[in-house]
């Protein structure tokens, strides 16, 4: 494998100050390689998901180092974070997150909106995305008047559209029963060797981790172990 | 960078568009503080201008600079005294023949009569004076002639009507001719003067019969007492002055002391004009801001729904971040959300405003006019409105923490 896409070093994230003060990592060491599909577990509390929002940019860590393409990140600011989600990461959540009474067009649209991206070629984009996700034909309707399943598939589409380097999805499965569960992570798969997309991805179901090339257990705000299966 | 920024102005506005058209009746109750204001404001001083405009024409309708000199200081003399002589004929001519500036002067008598022609009958005012009122007051006639100098020197017994009288006492009928009984005298109606409409006090300009003022004098007061001199000035000179020499003149002719005040008054039309218009002024400015202070409660009523809306909308603000968006641009989308509101409240509020101000504009008699910076600014402060109060409301949606946005149930 190439050099890691995503360095961690010694990151640690606390909350709080003083006695009240909750140390969530104490200092996480983590290398996640370009096109891995890694999976994180771990029990609540064990800061899983604190890595998952400072994989993400979406919160700093308090010391430590993150070095995303060789790139020290975590001293970037507020508007450079979002610069950066924009161009290069992609984010599916377990509560689907799609804007309400906006249809799933104009949902998988609004990231190329930031980007600047003219109408025409917001539609193509979008169209793509769609297709990837097999939801052409549902690309009119709003949330309301899909499935919990297809509802996430939008939402893979809106994370994809842009072509980010990861996709971070944060427990996808966690509102849908086994079938739709296993069907989305057959499309996290999917995308993932097809278009080489690193997925990140919080998990509390083994069976779902078994998707993933590369399991990381948390446990208490450490790295406890790493599994890989062989290649 | 530059063009996708337009266009990310253009997308937002969109956005806003959508987000206001998903709450239609909310949207509704959310700018009606900025429909009445602006409804207020602009009908306010839509109808004040209209009424500005009409005292003016009123005003120049009378003839340009009219100096009207009367007896006694002020209409608002009180019982007390003696009544301040009358004016001679020959105060007129000193008037004539030694105030320069002057075009023309006019000696002026007055007595109410009963007009009667055939079976009908009609009170009116008789006003003795000379052709050279006409000129001054630059009053022309429909039909008929002007006095010749001959009638006026010999008091002749002829007279013009105004359309008022014309109308009661000749209802489809030509007056010129006809002889016209004047309570115990008779006159021979030479003209018919043209309709001049209301003063600026209300009265009827067109109620009245004019005759040469000899003619009044003898047959109707019995004296040779003037009322009123009316005198026009030449537009090129100073009617202050004028008006300065012309008191100087009277004083010395009616001997009236250094220490002691006039005992007559001249009015300048465009004092009264001025006078007039700055009370409409005044009271448009008192009414406009006391409607203002709606419009400033629409913009509360406005950033109060936009911080509900920032309250609800929490979770898409947190997808909007997560997925790249910076705080500038959530702010910018809130921002024109308000400003959209605002704008299409003004804009309501000018439509309205514009029939109101026809419609009142008929009903009250002054002429409607459109002022279309009224109009721009009364948009303009609206929209200005949707950024100071949508301001606060769009910096918090930008400020909030992407995490616990999304957590956000």
């Amino acid at each position: 494998m190439s050099e890691p896409l995503i360095r961690l070093r010694g990151v640690t994230k606390q909350f709080g100050e003083g006695e009240a003060a909750f140390r969530a990592l104490k200092g996480v060491d983590l290398d996640i390689a370009a096109g891995d599909f890694m999976a994180v577990m771990g029990p609540s509390g064990s800061g899983k998901s604190t890595t998952m929002n400072i994989l993400g940019c979406l919160d700093v860590p308090s010391s430590g180092a993150y070095l995303f393409r060789d790139h020290h990140v975590e001293h970037l600011g507020r508007d450079q974070r979002a610069l950066l989600r924009r161009r290069y990461l992609g984010f599916v959540f377990q509560g689907f997150n799609l804007l309400a009474r906006t249809s799933a067009l104009e949902n998988v649209e609004l990231p190329l909106l930031y980007r600047g991206e003219d109408k025409r070629r917001r539609h193509e984009m979008a169209m793509v995305a769609l297709e990837k996700v097999g939801l052409v034909p549902w690309a009119r309707h709003t949330p309301a008047e899909l499935s919990g399943g297809q509802q996430q598939r939008v939402a893979i589409a809106r994370a994809i559209v842009t072509h980010p380097d990861v996709l971070l999805a944060d427990e996808p499965t966690g509102n849908l029963d086994s079938e739709r569960s296993v069907e989305i992570m057959e499309l996290l798969t999917d995308l993932n060797r097809t278009s080489g997309i690193t997925v990140l991805m919080v998990t509390h179901e083994p069976e779902m981790a078994a998707y993933a090339r590369t399991i990381v257990h948390f446990r208490d705000g450490l790295v406890e172990s790493i599994e890989r299966k062989p290649a | 960078m530059r063009g996708a920024g337009t266009r990310l102005l253009a997308t937002t506005a969109l956005l806003a568009i959508r987000a206001i058209r998903r709450h239609v009746l909310r949207s509704f109750l959310t700018v009606l503080g900025i429909v009445i204001g602006v409804f207020a404001v602009v009908t306010m001083v839509t109808l004040g201008k209209g009424a500005t405009q009409s005292v003016h024409d009123q005003v120049s309708g009378l003839g340009a600079n009219l100096l009207t000199v009367l007896p006694g200081n002020g209409p608002g003399r009180g019982g007390g005294g003696e009544a301040p002589p009358p004016f001679k004929p020959e105060d007129v001519t000193a008037i004539r023949g030694q105030i320069g500036g002057v075009t023309a002067v006019a000696a002026q008598a007055q007595a109410s009569e009963t007009a009667v022609y055939n079976a009908a009958n009609w009170s009116t005012t008789v006003n003795g004076t000379s052709d050279a009122y006409l000129d001054a007051q630059n009053w022309k006639l429909t039909a008929g002639r002007r006095f010749s100098a001959d009638e006026e020197e010999s008091g002749k017994s002829v007279c013009l009507v105004g359309s008022t009288v014309a109308r009661n006492l000749y209802p489809g009928q030509q007056p010129v001719g006809t002889t016209l009984r004047l309570g115990s005298i008779s006159c021979t109606v030479i003209g018919v003067l043209a309709t001049r409409g209301q003063g600026g006090f209300g009265q009827d300009n067109d109620d009245t019969v004019i005759m040469p003022i000899k003619a009044v004098q003898r047959r109707l007061t019995g004296s040779r007492d003037i009322r009123a001199i009316v005198v026009a000035a030449d537009p090129a000179y100073d009617s202050a002055a004028i008006q300065l020499s012309i008191a100087e003149l009277l004083r010395q002719r009616r001997n009236i002391q250094g220490g002691k005040l006039d005992d007559f008054t001249i009015f300048d039309s465009r004092q009264i004009a001025d006078t007039l218009s700055g009370v409409t002024g005044v009271l448009t400015a008192i009414v406009s801001a006391v409607a203002a202070i709606s419009l400033l409660v629409g913009g509360i009523g406005i950033m109060n729904i936009m911080l509900v809306s920032v309250t609800e909308r929490t979770r898409e603000i947190g997808i909007r971040l997560a997925i790249g968006a910076v705080g500038r641009e959530v702010m910018l989308q809130f921002l024109v959300e308000a400003v959209v509101l605002s704008c299409i409240g003004g804009l309501i509020g000018l439509v309205l405003a514009f029939f109101a101000s026809l419609g009142l504009s008929a009903m009250l008699g002054v002429p409607f006019v459109f002022d279309p910076l009224t109009n721009i600014i009364a948009f303009a402060f609206s929209g200005l409105i949707g950024v100071v109060f949508g301001y606060f409301p769009a910096r918090r949606a930008a400020s909030l923490n992407p995490i616990d946005a999304l957590r956000h149930e």
